[in-house]
């Protein structure tokens, strides 16, 4: 299991970095993207944790020994599955979002606002005295 | 092959997919989910005493060999958490059904509601079984996946906000979850936990580190950790209330389980873990902080919540047999007496019209009977004695001042600090809800949402389930004796693998009747 292909490495680091930082974007839509590209991005993870690429494992069609490991590839299938299913639920709650408040921005924290407005209340008054 | 095994995650599925042909059928469809949950519950009083007396019980899915399949494990900890999880799911459902039946707005969600719910069990059931990292990963998966249609099943501008906050985190820890996985398969060729226990102890230091470290972090935001918490008191009190209940104290103590489970059996230590430690100073201190500062009732037991995580980190984080007693007994009573606290927070919310604390008063003359409800489960949660609070806190004070080193007199101290605090924000909450002159709807003026005046009585299955809830805490104090000797037994098994490892890698056992 000691095998590292520079160029997958490079691809799953790419698709993390990616990712994540979509995100952290405001958008709705660039989240649901970035989960979207996240989501790739450890489905190959997966495969790559299987070591190298070999025959297909089917009994018959190739040695055991020349087999690659089908084990990371179903684990990948199941990953695939469920990302994807969130995927639409995420589509559609952001839909619902954007059909509420008529835009798909990240709300402000609304204890976060009321801080603000309180130490920007404090402000004023310190300088109007 | 030990077919019990797989009833408390068959069962619901199957009644998930029953639910949504026959929801049709009124009275079927309202039937179908207790019928099951009482059938789970026979199972997983089964397997603890099977468990309990034959050591842990394994079936491999589809008799495949072992490392290779799906295996399902039903030790001590395991049946134990199964038993009183499925109590709070029975409970919670037949609060629910309560108030669809007397809150004609809820009709419209049933065709939903049923099999998400029953899924949403089937996944908490399948967490607790799981034998192997990923097969914890489809469980703790297909749990979410049910929370999040729970949680904005009657959608408002309010629930779908917070819904997002809770789905995209709790997705991002599932998604590092994934890479955990694909690391720890990287690196050892293998995802079941009891071949990983032999095989993880032979790799590099660093690696071991690293992955223990990434496993922490993706239970650290399920179980709302400090700093991973911040989702958790911005989504759970937006939910429907029966749902909030169910969420606070079942999704969060799965976290902690499955943290229990891997630590315990993937990075054994041989003595107390220091960053956890201060992890759970810090779980503790926020968290009572923000409850103390809330004004809306279910956000302060919200805040509550991730603070009493903090004790159960510190249970694990002991690494000794009787930390992780205490962490145990600690569950226990957690999940009983917040998901009691949340129902009875529901009924007051809808007594009262309103959640703001400072808008309610004057209860405790119009409602006795909730104030009682509302009392038994606060105490409880505070720590006072003899309720499970009591039991459970001193036996993780005891466990941290046997510890002896500055750190453990530390979190001796902040956790006893912390009880305090807790008492003192409910019992501030109890003099503004329940003294008082009566106020708001409880006071006969016209209440915001005419659904909410109705009398939270027109339905005996409220407080009935309510009552129900509040009974089994009080039952986890008086059989705090035998539960004490079991907790004991579960955390030597944690502490001691072998039993574990050779149970499941021993090939097939014959066991069960």
């Amino acid at each position: 299991m000691s095998y590292l292909d520079l160029t997958m490495a490079v691809a799953v680091a790419g698709l993390y970095a990616v990712g994540f930082l979509l995100l952290l974007e405001r958008s709705l839509m660039r989240v649901v993207l970035g989960f979207i590209v996240l989501g790739h991005g450890t489905n190959l993870l997966l495969l790559v944790a299987g070591g190298p690429p070999g025959a297909v494992p089917i009994l018959g069609l190739a040695e055991p020994a020349a087999m690659a490991d089908p084990l990371p590839q179903a684990m990948a299938l199941t990953a695939i599955v469920i990302t994807f299913g969130l995927t639409t639920f995420l589509l559609a709650l952001a839909y619902r979002s954007w059909t509420f408040t008529g835009h798909d921005e990240v709300r402000d924290d609304i204890e976060d606002r009321r801080l603000e407005s309180a130490e920007h209340r404090r402000q004023r008054e310190r300088e109007l005295a | 092959m030990n077919v019990l095994l797989a009833v408390p995650v068959l069962l619901p599925v199957l009644a998930a997919g029953s639910a949504m042909v026959l929801a049709r059928f009124r009275l079927t469809s309202l039937l179908l989910g207790p019928v099951i949950l009482l059938a789970v519950l026979g199972t997983a009083i089964a397997l603890l005493v099977l468990a309990d007396q034959h050591g842990p019980l394994v079936v491999q899915v589809g008799d495949w060999p072992v490392p290779i399949g799906i295996t399902l494990v039903a030790d001590r900890l395991s049946a134990l958490l199964l038993v009183v999880s499925t109590v709070v799911t029975l409970a919670v459902l037949l609060f629910a059904l309560g108030q669809r039946v007397t809150e004609t707005r809820y009709r419209v969600f049933v065709p939903v509601f049923h099999p998400s719910y029953l899924l949403l069990v089937a996944g908490i059931n399948l967490a607790f079984l799981a034998g192997d990292l990923f097969n914890l990963f489809v469980a703790i998966e297909m749990m979410l996946a049910a929370s999040y249609v729970l949680i904005t099943l009657d959608p408002t501008t309010v629930r779908v906000i917070a819904g997002m906050t809770y789905t995209v985190s709790s997705l991002t820890s599932s998604l590092l979850f994934l890479t955990a996985i694909g690391l720890v398969y990287a690196a050892t060729g293998t995802v079941n936990l009891a071949d990983l226990s032999a095989k993880l102890a032979a790799l590099p230091v660093g690696l071991r580190a690293a992955l223990a470290l990434l496993l922490l972090v993706v239970f650290g935001i399920k179980a709302a950790m400090v700093p991973l918490h911040f989702w958790l008191p911005d989504s759970y009190p937006t939910a429907p209330a029966p749902i909030t209940a169910v969420l606070a104290a079942l999704l969060t103590k799965v976290g902690v389980y499955a943290m229990l489970r891997t630590q315990t059996l993937l990075f054994p230590r041989p003595d107390f873990w220091p960053l956890l430690l201060v992890l759970a100073l810090a779980t503790m201190a926020v968290g009572i902080m923000g409850a103390i500062a809330q004004d809306d009732i279910n956000r302060m037991l919200s805040f509550i919540l991730v603070s009493h995580i903090g004790f159960l980190l510190l249970g694990l984080a002991l690494f000794n047999v009787a930390g992780l007693t205490g962490a145990i007994l600690y569950m226990i009573h957690h999940i009983t007496a917040l998901a009691a606290m949340f129902l009875v927070s529901a009924l007051i919310v809808w007594r009262a019209g309103t959640s703001a604390m400072r808008e309610m008063g004057g209860l405790v003359r119009t409602d006795p009977g909730l104030a009682a409800l509302f009392s038994l489960p606060a105490m409880s949660l505070a720590g006072l004695p003899p309720l499970s609070g009591f039991v459970a806190k001193f036996a993780l004070l005891r466990a941290s001042v046997d510890a002896a080193a500055v750190l453990t007199y530390t979190l001796a101290v902040a956790a006893v600090l912390t009880s305090l605090l807790t008492l003192y924000a409910l019992g501030r909450a109890w003099s503004r809800i329940f003294w008082g002159e009566p106020r708001g709807a409880s006071a006969g003026r016209e209440a915001p949402d005419k659904l909410k005046a109705r009398t939270w009585m027109s339905s005996p299955l409220l407080p009935g389930a309510t009552a129900v809830l509040v009974a089994s805490g009080v039952l986890v104090a008086v059989l705090a004796g035998p539960l004490t000797g079991l907790s004991q037994r579960a955390a030597a098994d944690l502490a001691n693998p072998q039993q574990y490892r050779s149970a499941v890698l021993g090939g097939e056992r014959d066991g069960g009747p």
